[in-house]
């Protein structure tokens, strides 16, 4: 018999109108990092809060050593060993690292904290695993690699056994992602055991041994790493064959659609600007890719480019138009279409219809208004139903359905749609595949080489270093609000990119 | 399947209708239980009095009870207007009793102080409740002031500097202001025949119809129109609605003006029907504009709904005055249809509990659905 840390066997799991995991299950090996695989909705984090008693399951059990346990709070999983480290981190930001890991396992005496023992047990784990930290820093002060080495010692400091990672290397550095895996791998070989949750399958293939897939909601098995490619786990996880190479001929850059010039946009957290000087130019038929860790300025140039920000300082200009103080509205009927950062706040009214959201930046041109200001509703339903066909955007009840109720692909299918059919000029698109699966991935990667092919302007902002290598056609860095470096993919290295991000590694003014 | 989809209990207007009527009992029922408690012999007869209402009088006398009632429904409703478009717009207008004071300031001043006539006082009391109305929605979008706490200083402010101003046209006897109808007829509300529909009560005025077309124009357009479309955008959403670049600082302004105007409107409509006049020594603000809050959440924030819940409740009202003094002190009958407003705030509530019925139903019905159908392939296997 196996020797399993933790069991989760034949798991089912029901939310109203779907089943979220239908007979799953995963066994975790003692001392084993295993991956667990599946496109966005798959049921990984159901499967993943069952086991840290957030849900109850409907069917199966879970055995940790053998036995079986029931798990029907946190305090449960805490207590048999489990430990989770979020996908967004649970710090308190103005703590010091210390104070973060002790925090709700306390030493006290007469009512004060003892801190020493607790310091002196940390700075021995953080030497034993080499997670470098600081216990003195603040949390706000420190890079977010530092903050989830914190969250991994607040597991280690409370003797977790079982480790669970929820997408650790969404928000790092290829550098940092590089020390992530190898303190992965030095846990497991101190003989914790690790679940790995991602949908990266470079990250899968170099540090699991072995990978558990789910798809809607199914167990799909289980492979050894060693045994596998890339092609089979993909294979598995979406059920066909998928594209990873985007298909794309070469650029042929026009004329200059977007011309920033020494654009400055103060920060609404600190007093600093965010974005300081920044100069760049996008031509139609070319896709401009701004890179960087989150938080360098990207969003808040975003910002100043939309109009969502005001600007204290340079000049924008789109098409030959000075837009530097234009409402946003004037930018929209320039020929600016924006797919923005954050779906929720931004990109949608939630509850509202599809169809509604579908006429969104429309609305009030004359084939959707009457002259007296009435709605014409017929022309929104049949203009919605030609763009959830055309886009291919699934939802309960087509136009309808209320946005709210849709799955996070297919509300940013309908943003892309509703953007990319006002044939904009430029397209600006910020992290347009955010926490989408391979597949809607692949989809919207083609749509913006075709809006390229179709000679317009499109300016990409993307934290993820793939999508950045392989859609664009001119890389710029940013670094504290800087655009530290201009880089092409093609003959540029992930690594060179990395430095650039991490600030290690600056050009002089660039264009 | 598909006719199970679009059967009547799953149309969300009716699950609202029934929440409402939920209430309704709800409040009836809790309102009886407190005159058993208090004297359980009068009881029965005190809660039949209530529902009642008008009906126990006789013919002629019943319809002149039903104008009297639907007099007195107009400001609600208006007031119910005026808080739910703003609630549309995503701005909760408790500021709306204030905008309710500052109409009946202006009407009255207009006619006792101008002498003028009716249709322009009903505009300068629609101007006063819009004026106030921008000032939280101002004060919003300048400073993100949260409109319930502007609202309700507002409502202070106003209901004393409406004292101090309308002092300068009140009686010299009494704290109330001048009648209207001897001081200047003209500012009364013209009753175009109707009040002989009503059994010769001469309140019964045009204000009837014209709050019922206001009600109307409100459905449309918030649900018609472009300027609906922008507005309930902003409301649901102010970060997209700046996104795709409607001015949604505007926005949240013009809304607050037109739900102050439609309370102005209402006070106007009240007070110009010479029914009530001012009393300048009121240390607290009418609670019309409060109501209007019940009203327009049993009306499930619709404005057609709102026409029928302004009508209950004021119907409700009216019925607790019936109840027999002799037997039960004379707050009885507040505390009754007090009792009935306080549990219509629960609709949303009833709705969730009818909603989530349904759903557990619908799981019930698919979970013995999948277990059946494992059953039979297990036989067929």
């Amino acid at each position: 018999m196996e020797n399993y840390a933790v069991e989760m066997l034949h798991i089912t799991k029901r939310f109203p109108g779907i089943i979220a995991n239908d007979d799953v299950t995963l066994q975790l090996k003692k001392g084993e990092i295993h991956a667990l695989l599946g496109e966005n909705g798959a049921g990984k984090s159901t499967l993943m809060s069952v086991l840290f008693g957030l849900y109850q399951a409907e069917g199966g059990t879970i055995r940790k050593d053998g036995v079986e346990v029931k798990i029907n709070n946190p305090n449960d999983a805490n207590a048999l060993g489990i430990g989770m480290v979020h996908q967004h981190f649970k710090l308190v930001e103005c703590f010091s690292v210390l104070d973060n890991i002790i925090l709700g396992v306390e030493d006290t005496k007469n009512g004060l904290l003892q801190r020493s023992r607790a310091r002196e047990k940390v700075l021995d784990l953080s030497r034993r695993y080499g997670l470098r930290v600081d216990p003195d820093a603040l949390i706000e002060d420190i890079s977010v690699g530092m903050q989830q080495r914190t969250e991994i010692l607040k597991m280690l400091y409370r003797d977790n056994e079982i480790l669970i990672f929820d997408e650790p290397t969404a928000v790092l550095t290829p550098q940092e992602i590089e020390e992530l895996l190898q303190i992965m791998k030095n846990l497991a070989a101190e003989g914790k055991s690790i679940l790995f949750i991602s949908h990266k399958l470079n990250e899968i293939m170099e540090v699991a041994d072995r990978c558990t897939v789910l798809r809607k909601g199914k167990y799909m098995g289980t492979v050894d790493i060693a045994a596998t490619t890339k092609d089979q786990l993909s294979r598995m996880m979406v059920g066909r064959d998928v594209e990873f190479v985007v298909q794309k001929g070469e650029a042929r850059p026009e004329g200059v659609v977007l011309d920033v010039e020494n654009l400055t946009v103060p920060s609404k957290t600190s007093k600093k600007d965010a974005v300081k000087h920044v100069s760049f130019q996008v031509r139609g038929g070319e896709i401009v890719c701004i890179a960087g860790i989150d938080g360098n300025g990207q969003s808040e140039l975003v910002f100043g480019i939309s109009g969502l920000e005001p600007v204290t300082g340079g000049k924008i200009t789109l098409c030959g138009q000075d837009i530097t103080h234009a409402p946003i509205r004037t930018r929209g009927t320039l020929g600016m279409s924006h797919i923005p950062e954050d779906r929720h706040k931004h990109g949608l009214v939630l509850d509202y219809t599809l169809e509604d959201n579908m006429v969104l930046q429309r609305y009030f041109e004359p084939e959707f208004t009457n002259k007296l200001g009435f709605l014409r509703r017929k022309n929104i339903r049949s203009y919605a139903n030609r763009l959830i066909e055309q886009y291919d955007v699934r939802s309960g009840q087509g136009p309808v359905t209320v946005a709210r109720s849709m799955s996070g692909g297919n509300q940013q299918k309908a943003i892309i749609a509703r953007e990319i059919d006002r044939d904009p000029q430029l397209l600006i698109a910020v992290q347009p595949t955010r926490g989408l699966d391979v597949g809607a991935i692949e989809y919207i990667h083609r749509q913006i080489v075709a809006q390229r092919d179709a000679g317009k302007a499109v300016l990409l902002v993307s934290l993820e270093l793939e999508e950045v290598m392989s859609v664009s056609d001119r890389i710029l860095v940013m670094y504290e609000g800087e655009i530290v470096g201009q880089l092409d993919p093609k003959t540029t290295t992930v690594e060179e990119l990395g430095l650039y991000m991490a600030g290690a590694k600056k050009e002089g003014k660039t264009q | 399947m598909k006719r199970e989809q679009t059967s009547l209990i799953r149309r969300d207007g009716f699950q609202t209708l029934l929440a409402s009527l939920g209430c309704v009992l709800g409040g009836l029922l809790v309102g009886y239980l407190v005159l058993l408690l208090i004297e359980p012999s009068g009881a029965w007869q005190a809660i039949v009095a209530i529902m009642r209402s008008f009906f126990r009088f006789p013919g002629k006398m019943r319809m002149k009870y039903l104008g009297q009632t639907l007099v007195r429904t107009v400001p609600l409703l208006m007031c119910a207007l005026s808080v739910l478009f703003a609630y549309k717009v995503g701005m909760f207008n408790i500021g709306a009793a204030g905008q309710y004071v500052a109409g009946a300031c202006a009407a009255l001043y207009g006619a006792l102080a101008w002498n003028l006539p009716w249709y322009v006082c009903l505009v300068l009391a629609v101007a006063a409740g819009a004026a106030l109305g921008a000032v939280s929605g101002v004060l919003k979008t300048a400073c993100n002031v949260n409109v319930v706490i502007s609202g309700i200083m507002l409502n202070w402010i106003t209901l004393y500097a409406t004292n101090w101003c309308l002092g300068t046209v009140k009686d010299p006897n009494s704290p109330f202001t001048k009648a209207l109808n001897g001081a200047n007829p003209s500012a009364l509300l013209p009753s175009l025949g109707l009040g002989k529909f009503f059994g010769n009560e001469k309140s019964v005025t045009i204000a009837l119809p014209l709050a019922i077309v206001m009600a109307v124009l409100v459905w449309v357009i918030l649900n018609k129109t472009k300027f609906g479309y922008e507005l309930k955008a902003t409301g649901n959403n102010y970060n997209a609605a700046k996104y795709c670049g409607m001015r949604e600082n505007r926005n949240i302004i013009l809304t607050m003006m037109i739900s102050g105007g439609l309370a102005g409107m209402g006070a106007a409509m009240s007070y110009l029907t010479g029914i009530e006049a001012w009393e300048t020594t009121v240390s607290s603000v009418p609670a019309m504009g409060f109501n209007g809050i019940a009203v327009a959440f049993l009306g499930g924030l619709s404005p057609i709904g709102s026409i029928l819940s302004a009508f209950f409740i004021q119907y409700i009202t009216l019925g607790g005055g019936n109840v027999d003094l002799q037997v039960y002190c004379s707050q009885i009958s507040s505390l009754i249809s007090s009792l009935i407003i306080y549990l219509c705030a629960f609709v949303a509530f009833f709705k969730f509990f009818i909603q989530s019925s349904i759903r557990k139903g619908d799981e019930r019905r698919a979970a013995a659905e999948k277990a059946a159908a494992e059953k039979e392939g297990g036989a067929n296997t």
